[in-house]
């Protein structure tokens, strides 16, 4: 087991009272997986990765270990993490297109970056120019800055610079949102690239668009309002999903053949609790149609078939 | 980058125009004849007074219509001729203003250079050190809040007349004439101090509390959270903030000079220190029109030369300027 998240919860700190943003999540990931973390706005996924990373100030850790290679990470300390950032854990933030300093050119930024981490940034300046053709730049985009470069190829610099130190976990968070879809298709290839060259061992690849799960996850896990909902193969999850929210989801996105003038596709009625005071029991139980007296009661989260976890009363 | 400093270079010349050409207009429509003071004040028989008055109408040009003195106005202008001061008849007005500026630009040039440069370090050190951002930015607030003259005044008076370590007025010691030795430069320098300090300490509180604002907002922008999340030390991520946090402070340094200026006035005039504010002073006392005009001539050259400087500037630190001018993005 590469990395193993227990019982893990990050709330955030507001004026009306804590977030539960995170809420007792349990996983692990296999050496060389790739994991789809999916789920809708609000429900958790990109707190569970900065939670990985690097804490923001609202958030404030509440609970739970995770232990990556056997080793455990200590994020509820910052500066203990350093230790682990860049070499160990790295992240592709949901702002890539940001995530450059604009007033100094890429390659600097790089050694900059490199050498205040301790490592020769002159000796590797080979393979970041390497790195860098291979997601199909230009080495010269390292003599130019942010700005003077497209969406895309901010996106690739960024993936460039995120594993350079080929760290044990890459956290992917909404990579390919800002994207138009062929370039998302080139930055999931890329991911996929990464990880068959042992770039990256671990991945967990952040997004709520289920189609490029599809391309690039092995696994995918579905999240719900601070919980985790469900986690199985990626075919699993696409074709024979057991969670009752699962499978709503993947039956409301269009299918390839379909003709959606003759079906029309249907949405989920209701919206996601308020994670500030959440309904004890199951989060979904309102918008569920298989709720009942049961659901009021937490559900846990269990491996009904090999490899296959739900945390559903309804199923088992 | 030739285009566009061309295009620069052009709108400077036409604010020049225009700012020029209203320094003109303003003691010209402004109440009150400066030449019938200065004749009044000789107390002559009328008849003496009326030849008096046709012989200075006659040499200041102002017995001409109106279009031609602005005409003669810009020709002389060309020739570095700003005309003859009323209140020191017959020096020209050049004169009094060339012994003066050396003063005002010893006290500007380094009050709002150190400012800047000792504000923005500090502003940048106290940014998101809690203790230090609750006790020393209020006295920040309190010192830019502070007029220039009020607090001439208090240093005046705790320094000068309570202490009595610096003296009060003047340029150097009445008693002395300028010389090359030790004790006049130490006379000069004790003289400098108060009015330097004044100044110093408003433009630093404002230079300070922008700066930790602006430390603030970049410490909270993408790049600086991602330089975190992987791990980069605080140094580096402080180093990144502060380059950025700097650029907007070079346009503040640009649009704060005319309004030093106008501080260095009131300081000059509350010590008594003979640079262009006190010599502003003088000259609306004494109605001498062209000497008030000479000397804001010279402050509008000084500001829009400043500004052009800061222009250049900004396209050597912010490469995103660079990138706007080749028209390519």
């Amino acid at each position: 087991m590469s990395l193993q998240v227990n019982d893990l919860r990050v709330y955030y700190r507001t004026l009306a009272g804590d977030v539960r943003a995170l809420d007792g999540v349990t996983f692990s990931i296999a050496e060389g997986e790739i994991m789809g973390l999916a789920g809708e706005s609000g429900c958790g996924k990109s707190t569970l990765g900065k939670a990985l990373t690097h804490f923001d100030s609202r958030m404030r850790y509440v609970g739970g270990d995770v232990v990556l290679d056997d080793e455990p990470l200590p994020i509820m300390d910052s500066d203990a993490m350093d230790e682990f950032r860049f070499w160990s854990v790295s992240i592709i933030p949901q702002y890539a297109m940001s995530a450059m300093n604009p007033t100094r050119k890429i390659g600097k930024m790089i050694a900059d970056l490199l050498e205040s981490r301790g490592e020769d940034a002159a000796a590797m300046r080979p393979e970041i120019e390497r790195r860098i053709e291979l997601v199909g730049l230009q080495r010269d985009v390292l003599d130019r800055y942010p700005i003077e470069l497209s969406g895309g190829m901010k996106q690739r610099v960024v993936m460039v610079i995120a594993t350079l130190l080929n760290p044990s976990l890459l956290i992917a968070d909404e990579i390919t949102s800002a994207l138009d879809v062929s370039t998302q298709k080139a930055v999931a290839e890329t991911l996929i690239e990464f990880r068959d060259r042992q770039l990256v061992r671990t991945m967990i690849v952040i997004t709520h668009d289920m189609s490029i799960l599809a391309q690039v996850a092995d696994t995918i896990t579905v999240m719900y309002a601070g919980k985790l909902a469900e986690k199985a193969a990626t075919d699993v999850i696409i074709g024979a999903p057991k969670h009752p929210y699962t499978r709503l989801l993947i039956s409301s996105l269009p299918e390839v053949g379909v003709r959606y003038a003759d079906k029309r596709l249907t949405g989920i009625p209701g919206n996601p609790p308020q994670l500030l005071d959440p309904p004890l029991g199951c989060r979904f139980q309102a918008r569920c149609p298989l709720a009942d007296a049961q659901c009021r009661e937490e559900p846990p989260f269990v491996e009904v078939e090999p490899a296959h976890f739900v945390a559903c009363w309804k199923v088992s | 980058m030739r285009q566009y400093f061309a295009r620069k270079l052009a709108i400077y010349l036409v604010t020049f125009f225009v700012a020029v050409t209203i320094d003109w207009m303003i003691p010209r429509f402004m109440p009150g004849d400066p030449v019938q003071g200065m004749v009044s004040r000789m107390s002559l028989e009328p008849e003496a007074a009326n030849r008096m008055m046709g012989f200075f109408l006659g040499a200041f040009g102002l017995d001409k219509p109106i279009w031609e003195q602005y005409l003669n106005f810009w020709v002389a202008l060309a020739h570095g001729d700003l005309g003859i001061s009323v209140w020191q008849f017959p020096t020209p007005v050049l004169n009094i203003i060339l012994s003066a500026v050396p003063y005002t630009l010893a006290l500007l040039i380094p009050a709002i250079l150190l400012s800047w440069v000792a504000g923005n370090q500090f502003g940048a050190w106290v940014a998101r050190r809690k203790r230090l951002d609750n006790t020393v930015l209020p006295v920040g607030y309190i010192l830019t809040a502070t007029p220039y003259m009020w607090l001439g005044i208090l240093i005046a008076w705790g320094l000068g007349s309570v202490l009595r370590v610096l003296p009060l007025s003047g340029a150097f010691n009445y008693s002395m004439s300028p010389t090359l030795t030790w004790e006049f430069f130490l006379s000069v320098y004790t003289h400098w101090l108060m009015p330097f300090l004044s100044l110093f300490l408003v433009m630093f509180g404002g230079w300070a509390i922008g700066m930790r604002n602006m430390i603030i907002y970049e410490l909270e922008s993408d790049y600086a959270h991602w330089l975190e999340a992987l791990g980069a030390p605080q140094s580096l991520v402080r180093r990144y903030a502060f380059r950025n946090a700097v650029l907007p402070q070079v346009t503040g340094l640009a649009l704060s000079l005319g309004v030093v200026v106008a501080g260095a006035l009131v300081t000059e005039v509350v010590f008594s220190y003979p640079g262009l504010g006190y010599l502003v002073l003088q000259a609306i006392q004494n109605e001498d029109y062209f000497l008030l005009q000479g000397i804001f001539l010279f402050v509008i050259i000084g500001v829009l030369v400043a500004n052009f400087l800061i222009d250049i500037a900004y396209v050597v630190v912010d490469p995103r300027t660079r990138v706007g001018m080749q028209g390519r993005a």
